[in-house]
């Protein structure tokens, strides 16, 4: 459902991502992992349109979408959450939602009504009414999904969402993942908690330094000596593997 | 029960002066009605909107002066020059947001670049032949309601009160519809809203726009009322700074923070011009609320109101 | 025109150094507080008042007064963070925006009360002398303020770059946290930085009063010339703010010559907005 070919961005002279290739099928959920600075983030913001890439080229369903605005790729069905969550701070947690569920209805009910729906089914019930200033770092990464979900996504694109979360709090989000991919929706997610990954993804692709270094299913990447090289530094797989 | 009160007691108060023959009265109903109106304008964009503006003063002296020219030099109708005025003010508001917002400008950036087009505006229509230059414009005295401009002063006062009742009803239309919540939405997180499909640059010009034509009809009341213009009342940066003050000390994003910041205002104007008559000392205390408000009660005096209805 | 060309750039020169000290100023105080100064053309003409009560009830050439007229307004820019600007904004960027705007209402207005609305000037004894160089006639005043001004800014510049204050303030500028871990205060540094960027302005009325008239409105004026060389040169940068004051001058005395009196001041909001929408890094681009 999604293509990405050959996409590429410098930022000075750094090379951030040099030629990502990246395929999502429809109905799977698919990771894009990698060390710090790998260039995860870079990719994600050039596939939902808020940096644009030098060179290389961004599909959804056959339509090609680079250099897209971010708004009418969200409008597209194509939505992204952020690592770092950027609540409307002075609206309640209710009105945050509504805003997703107003890209898809004029109507003031429809969309409060969809968006109270979306909240309760994330865990938000509780919080619908306080400001979304008031909830927790947890509270805050359910409200980016839910706020993205309002929006009816074909395809949602995660970033970090367990990212300064406890491992209660992730096996949560982790179920929540789940549950959005059973109800039809596509994803597409950045994670740096391995075995946050190794739980959901039918396929990973690993990044580092800007480059694609290995792909395949969890299971796979893990046993694969230059992921762990890239994580834990140059000789550590032979290290590993000497015991 | 207790939420309608205060809009019910502002109402009131406004039909206050129609019961009275105190030209007084009426006269200062309508000073504050047009400046609950502009205050109201400024508010949609630079409450609701964020948009902090220094510069609105350049839609009310297109709105004065678009209204004063088609009448002197073209002939119109007089009440022809309410449309027209709007769709300046719109078109300004729009182009002045449109490449500001593109260039990336927000906060004091914008609040600057507004000025900066007020005061351009100032000195063109300082050195122009068709705004009159320096020695302003002078509409004909002609009192006849087809010629907009009216013996009785309540007429004045009506009037007042619709672009009031329109400019609130356009910041209850922001407070309740999808547009609103997406302006406001922008206000607080752009990248947020543009990742939820909201288009950012269009929402603020348009937002940008509708402020701007209801800024231009408070223009063309106070042509139709004081039948003269120049372009220092036209672009003046006291127009814009109390448009500003209005809606900051009632409370910015607020429906009805305007309409108590201009009965504040023009209360503190009426009081100290009464018991001192040196220029300055009213303005001058505009200023010092202003401080207490963005140092005390950022949200402004509906705060307290709120808080006790 | 050709004639009146070369006088009219020499003229616009002489101007724009004063102005680059005022601009020095506001991007002294944008660069260390990161922080838009919208009063600081209404603290100018309070300068210029306060110059010009001392010329012309004390007899006190500005020249003369200018130390005192600087240290005075240091002690003004500082006083007005210290217990205004700062705990009125608490560090949020609109209402600091707010705040030197009700600053600003506070001065323009009360200048209008203690002075009401008339333009006022000062004569001093050089007021009118003027000074053959080559082709050209120099007026006195404005060369003699254009060298003072040259010097302080070379002052301000040595101060901020060789003294311990200096220093702190610029690391202050540049990494508030890191500051703080080495022992120095930021919320000091910033009433600080803000009452040398306002001493600027003091030093500037004194310059500028001989040749200009002061009324409660000229800080309006000031404000958007200032900010005008501040976004041409960068924000918050010291050689920018040098030459974009030369470049303002020039180009207020080119407008002035070939616009016409009314039609000429448009110039500079004009420039103003070019810059802003076409490059809003300034021409040198030293700051964000």
């Amino acid at each position: 459902m999604l293509e990405v070919r050959n996409l590429r961005r410098r930022f000075g002279g750094v090379l951030a991502v040099d030629g990502l290739d990246l395929d999502v099928g429809r109905g799977s959920i698919t990771a894009l992992i990698g060390p710090n600075g790998a260039g995860k983030t870079t990719s994600f913001a050039m596939i939902a349109g808020f940096v644009r890439p030098d060179s290389g080229s961004v599909r959804l369903d056959g339509t090609l979408m680079t250099g897209w605005a971010p708004e009418r790729i969200a409008a597209a069905g194509m939505v992204r959450t952020f690592q770092v969550t950027q609540p409307f701070a002075g609206l309640s947690v209710a009105e945050n939602i509504r805003l997703g569920a107003f890209l898809r209805t004029r109507q003031r009910r429809r969309a409060t009504a969809e968006a109270r729906a979306v909240g309760t089914r994330l865990g938000l019930g509780a919080w619908l009414d306080r400001p979304a200033s008031a909830l927790t770092v947890a509270g805050r990464k359910r409200l980016e999904v839910a706020r993205a979900l309002a929006t009816v996504p074909r395809l949602l694109l995660l970033d970090e969402v367990m990212a300064g979360l406890n491992p209660s709090e992730i096996n949560e989000i982790v179920a929540l993942v789940r549950e959005v991919r059973a109800q039809g929706v596509t994803i597409l997610l950045i994670e740096h908690v391995m075995q946050a990954v190794m739980a959901l993804a039918d396929h990973a692709y690993v990044l580092a330094e800007g480059r694609l270094i290995a792909q395949g299913t969890p299971r796979q990447i893990a046993a694969d000596p230059r992921v762990i090289e890239a994580y834990l530094g140059h000789g550590a797989a032979a290290r590993i593997a000497n015991g | 029960m207790r939420r309608a009160a205060v809009p019910l007691a502002l109402g009131v108060l406004a039909l206050l002066p129609f019961a009275s023959s105190s030209q007084f009265l009426v006269t200062l109903a309508t000073l504050t009605a047009v400046s609950a109106a502009l205050g109201q304008a400024w508010n949609i964009a630079g409450g609701f909107g964020g948009l902090t503006s220094f510069g609105h003063a350049a839609f009310f002296g297109l709105g004065a002066y678009a209204a004063a020219i088609l009448q002197t030099r073209y002939g119109l109708n007089p009440w022809l020059g309410l449309p027209a005025a709007a769709a300046v003010g719109g078109a300004a508001g729009w182009l002045i947001g449109f490449s500001a917002f593109r260039a990336g400008l927000r906060g004091s950036y914008f609040a600057l670049v507004t000025l900066a087009f007020a005061e351009a505006f100032r000195v063109l229509a300082n050195s122009l032949d068709i705004t009159g230059g320096g020695s302003g414009i002078l509409v004909a005295l002609h009192p006849a309601p087809g010629n907009f401009q009216f013996a009785d002063r309540r007429v004045s006062y009506a009037l007042a009160l619709l672009l009031l009742g329109l400019a609130t009803g356009a910041a209850a239309w922001l407070a309740s519809g999808r547009f609103g919540a997406q302006l406001m939405a922008v206000r607080e997180n752009e990248d947020a809203a543009r990742a939820l499909g909201v288009a950012v640059v269009r929402t603020k010009s348009a937002t940008l726009a509708l402020s701007g034509a209801l800024t231009a009809l408070g223009g063309v009341l106070y042509v139709q009322s004081y039948l003269y213009l120049d372009p220092g009342i036209a672009f003046s940066a006291e127009r814009s700074v109390e448009m500003l003050l209005i809606a900051m000390i009632g409370g910015a994003g607020t429906i009805l923070g305007p309409l108590l910041g201009a009965i504040v205002v023009h209360a503190i104007a009426d009081t100290t011009r009464s018991l001192i008559a040196t220029p300055g000392v009213a303005p001058m205390l505009y200023g010092v609320v202003l401080l207490v408000i963005v140092g005390v009660l950022p949200g402004g005096l509906v705060r307290i109101v709120a808080r006790h209805a | 025109m050709t004639a009146l060309l070369l006088p009219a750039i020499v003229g616009g020169l002489l101007t724009g150094g004063v102005y680059a000290l005022v601009a020095l100023g506001l991007t002294l105080i944008y660069g260390v507080l990161h922080i838009v100064n919208f009063a600081h053309g209404a603290l100018l003409m309070a300068a210029m008042f306060g110059a010009w009560l001392l010329a012309a009830k004390l007899g006190l050439d500005p020249l003369l007064a200018l130390p005192l007229l600087t240290a005075a307004m240091f002690a003004v820019g500082w006083a007005l963070y210290r217990f205004v600007i700062g705990p009125v904004s608490r560090g949020q960027d609109r209402a600091i925006l707010l705040a030197t705007l009700g600053v600003a209402v506070v001065i323009d207005n009360g200048a209008l009360m203690l002075f009401t609305g008339d333009s006022r000037t000062i004569e001093t004894p050089y007021a009118l002398a003027m000074l053959q160089a080559g082709p050209l006639l120099l007026p006195e005043a404005k060369l003699i303020a254009f060298v003072c001004a040259l010097l302080l800014a070379a002052l301000l510049w040595a101060f901020m770059a060789l003294t311990d204050t200096g220093r702190a303030i610029r690391a202050v500028a540049r990494e508030p946290e890191g500051a703080m871990l080495v022992g120095i205060r930021p919320q000091r540094m910033f009433a600080l930085a803000y009452g040398i960027g306002t001493a600027c302005l003091g030093a500037a009325a004194c310059l500028l009063l001989p040749s200009f008239y002061v009324s409660p409105q000229v800080g309006e004026s000031f404000v958007l010339i200032a900010f005008t060389i501040v976004v041409l040169g960068g924000m918050g940068s010291f050689p920018g703010a040098l030459v974009g004051g030369l470049l303002v001058g020039v180009t207020e005395n080119l407008g002035g010559l070939y616009l016409g009196e009314s039609l000429g001041p448009i110039c500079v909001p004009l420039l103003f907005i070019a810059v802003l929408l076409l490059r809003p890094t300034g021409l040198f681009g030293a700051a964000r």
